[in-house]
């Protein structure tokens, strides 16, 4: 039963790890580790502009 | 056995209609087989996975782009970065030849090519510190590749983005209620920005729900547009007018700063695509519907209202991403190889994302094939083909063994919400009424129909969009890095007079494929969706000519069938395909014949232009068969030397380095 829970314990946090950086929560989550700063207003237009350049590289699929 | 059941059900059942259960459960045993043995096969034999190799995200991690990442998530990461609509269009198409065309190349595709071609590429990109496919074509095939490579990278993003406006142009048309729910995600993207920046900062997951239930909201609040006639007026466009609405809309998006809207509406796009495909493999396991579309259609022969030409090649270049994608290869060369933790998950990652796209692929044939065939033709059918008029329309789907009335097409437009569902070529409007009924039969039943058709439409419409407005980007920046090398500052992206100059040039010209697919009296598809099916399936014959150049000097060259069937496979595909868009006498299928044809009738307004759109589109496919055919021919020339001696087989991998993964987790 334990293990079962634990199972699908496991399986939840992977399917939210993954949601986390397919939706750049996970990538703003690093850059406040990075920068030292704590979320805010401010630190999440920083993370924008520095992000923004990247991802509108990135090529999108067909 | 069990798969072998079920291909052989999907294979020779002929005369009764088939449940889509058994498509269903060849593609999972097709999967499982390919994953597990000829995957392996591939890891082990050829390419030799090594797990105790650092791979570039451990030896290079900064924290932004190379992080060594859990790879359920880099396999969550990779296959939200390649689905996009082409798996679920070109499926839906290539559904007028019959099921059985569609579903065995999606699947034989899928294992032999596609999955193959996203698995190597993503490997050596890993073993190259994440070089990008025009690097590696450039390092080991030679400078051609790599120019190749990058024109081919453009063209196929400006005809994909045209034909994808097309799409939404065509599912948006006269349809009150399905542009005022895109028109709406406007707003609530405008209010996810705020939500994002000033209330909650970086709680993505969390508004993406919030703008869900918005949409929906907006999807419920569509019906009562269409039924007001004031209301209704103020949402209804003709192509045209849609149109220049999507092109002002993509200009905006590419040269202003407009992260407020655009980066919402990503997330949005995102959250929608990703939870509508789950649901629609779960309603169509809950339904299992039974296809009504024969196995075979008359119009194998070429002669089909959808697009023109015969079974091979159209099939397959119509198909093009559910089987095997060139645009893959960018991403599998792109973010993707910076993420992987251990060689050994790029397996898993590249080989197994693209079996999921596929899975999806063969979920767009169900969509496509569970309706009457009479009436996905007259959705499907341009007026050009089957006439104007309803009842002509019905008539003439009717004499070809497919029958269906004008009263019947009436009434499914009345069900779905719409006034007409005649001449809604481009797959999309097809797909949303398929979707519709799975959806409307495991979930509300009927009286839900028109809202979930609007579902899909909007689902459909509003990720498009958002590969307009990131496809735009995207482009602007390739030209910009190119035109940098003419003039340092055209490649700044904040220096405005470039910013405006390369995006009016990327628009104008995906812009200019659009209008002519608005205009067309074949609807568009006819000439576009091939030249994008071409162009992608040429830009994975330069991948695959990678792969095995790479294999080859690997002096794998016994294994390198693997890489180099798929490859001859494509090349036969590809330049038969364009010989006959070019050539061909039918004035269907060739562009040249059709410009002659017009040429010949009586002179319009349009004509000359029409004139010029079939020998821009032929001058086009010339120009990509041939950097393909050079591309063909420098490899030719690598495999030759290396396997006579009389060149060194030199590779550009990066040193090996032992990984310190292994040691910190045992």
């Amino acid at each position: 039963m334990n293990s079962g829970i634990g199972a699908f314990h496991n399986f939840a946090a992977t399917v939210l790890a993954m949601l986390r950086e397919i939706f750049d929560e996970a990538a703003y989550a690093r850059f406040l580790r990075r920068a030292g700063v704590a979320s805010s207003s401010k630190a999440y237009a920083a993370f924008r502009r520095e992000f923004e350049e990247a991802k509108v590289r990135r090529p999108r699929c067909c | 056995m069990l798969g072998a059941a079920a291909v052989g059900t999907i294979a020779l059942r002929r005369g009764e209609p088939i449940n889509a259960l058994w498509l269903v459960m060849a593609a999972t045993c097709c999967y499982v087989l390919g994953y597990r043995f000829y995957s392996r096969f591939i890891a082990a034999k050829i390419i030799a996975l090594d797990g105790l190799r650092a791979t570039p995200a451990e030896r290079l991690e900064n924290g932004r782009d190379f992080l060594v990442t859990n790879k359920w998530v880099v396999f969550g990461h990779h296959f939200a970065a390649i689905a996009g609509p082409g798996p679920l269009v070109g499926p839906v198409l290539a559904a007028q030849f019959g099921y059985l065309p569609g579903t065995m190349w999606v699947l034989a595709g899928a294992v032999f090519a596609g999955c193959v071609q996203d698995f190597v590429i993503l490997l050596f990109s890993v073993r190259r510190d994440g070089k990008s496919l025009t690097e590696m074509a450039k390092d080991e095939i030679g400078i051609i590749g790599g120019f190749v490579a990058y024109v081919a990278v453009i063209a196929i993003l400006i005809i994909l983005l045209g034909v994808a406006a097309l799409i939404v142009v065509n599912a948006l048309k006269a349809s009150p209620w399905g542009t005022f729910t895109i028109a709406m995600t406007m707003p609530i993207a405008l209010l996810m920005g705020v939500y994002l920046r000033r209330i909650r900062p970086g709680k993505v997951l969390e508004v993406s729900a919030l703008g869900f239930v918005l949409v929906l909201a907006a999807i419920w609040g569509g019906q009562y547009v269409s039924q007001s006639d004031s209301l209704a007026k103020l949402f209804t466009f003709s192509a045209p007018t849609l149109a220049i609405l999507i092109m002002v809309y993509g200009f905006a998006a590419s040269a202003l700063p407009v992260w407020l809207l655009l980066a919402p509406r990503d997330y949005l796009s995102t959250f929608v695509k990703l939870g509508t495909i789950a649901l629609l493999g779960v309603g169509i396991v809950a339904l299992h519907p039974t296809l009504h579309m024969p196995a075979l259609t008359r119009f194998v022969d070429g002669t089909g209202p959808v697009f023109a030409g015969k079974i091979f090649p159209f099939a397959f270049i119509t198909i093009a991403c559910g089987a095997i994608s060139g645009f893959h290869s960018l991403i599998s060369s792109g973010t993707t190889p910076k993420l992987i933790a251990r060689e050994t998950e790029t397996r898993m990652v590249g080989y197994g994302a693209m079996m999921a796209e596929s899975a999806v692929a063969v979920m767009a044939i169900i969509a496509a094939c569970v309706m009457q065939p009479g009436i996905y033709f007259a959705i499907n059918s341009p007026a050009g083909i089957v006439g104007q008029a309803p009842a002509t329309a019905a008539a003439t789907i009717s004499s070809w063994g497919f029958p269906v009335t004008a009263a019947e097409m009436q009434t499914l437009a009345h069900a779905v919400g719409e006034q007409t569902l005649y001449n809604r070529t481009g797959g999309a409007p097809a797909f949303a009424v398929g979707m519709a009924h799975i959806f409307s039969h495991s979930l509300g039943g009927e009286a839900l129909m028109a809202l979930w058709y609007h579902f899909a439409i909007m689902f459909e419409a509003l990720f498009i969009l958002t590969i307009l407005d990131a496809g735009t980007r995207v482009a602007r920046f390739m030209v910009q890095d190119a035109f940098a090398h003419v003039y340092k500052p055209l490649g700044r992206t904040s220096w405005y007079p470039s910013i405006l100059a390369t995006s009016a040039l990327i628009v104008g010209a995906w812009g200019y494929f659009l209008w002519q697919g608005v205009k067309d009296p074949l609807g568009g598809i006819n000439s576009l969706w091939p030249l994008f099916g071409i162009s992608n399936q040429l830009l994975a014959t330069v991948a695959l000519c990678v792969a095995t150049t790479i294999i080859i000097k690997m002096h794998r060259v016994k294994y390198a069938a693997v890489t180099l069937v798929p490859l001859a496979w494509l090349v036969a595909v590809t330049f038969t395909a364009s010989w006959h868009k070019m050539f061909d006498p039918n004035p269907r299928v060739g562009f040249l014949a059709q410009a002659q044809t017009l040429a010949a009738g009586p002179a319009t307004g349009a004509t000359a232009r029409l004139i010029f759109n079939n020998r821009l589109d032929a001058t086009v496919t010339g120009v990509l068969v041939v950097l393909v055919t050079l591309v063909l021919v420098e490899s030719l020339r690598q495999w030759w030397g290396i396997l006579n001696g009389s060149r060194e087989a030199r590779m550009r991998e990066s040193p090996f380095v032992r990984t310190r993964l292994v040691e910190e987790q045992g």
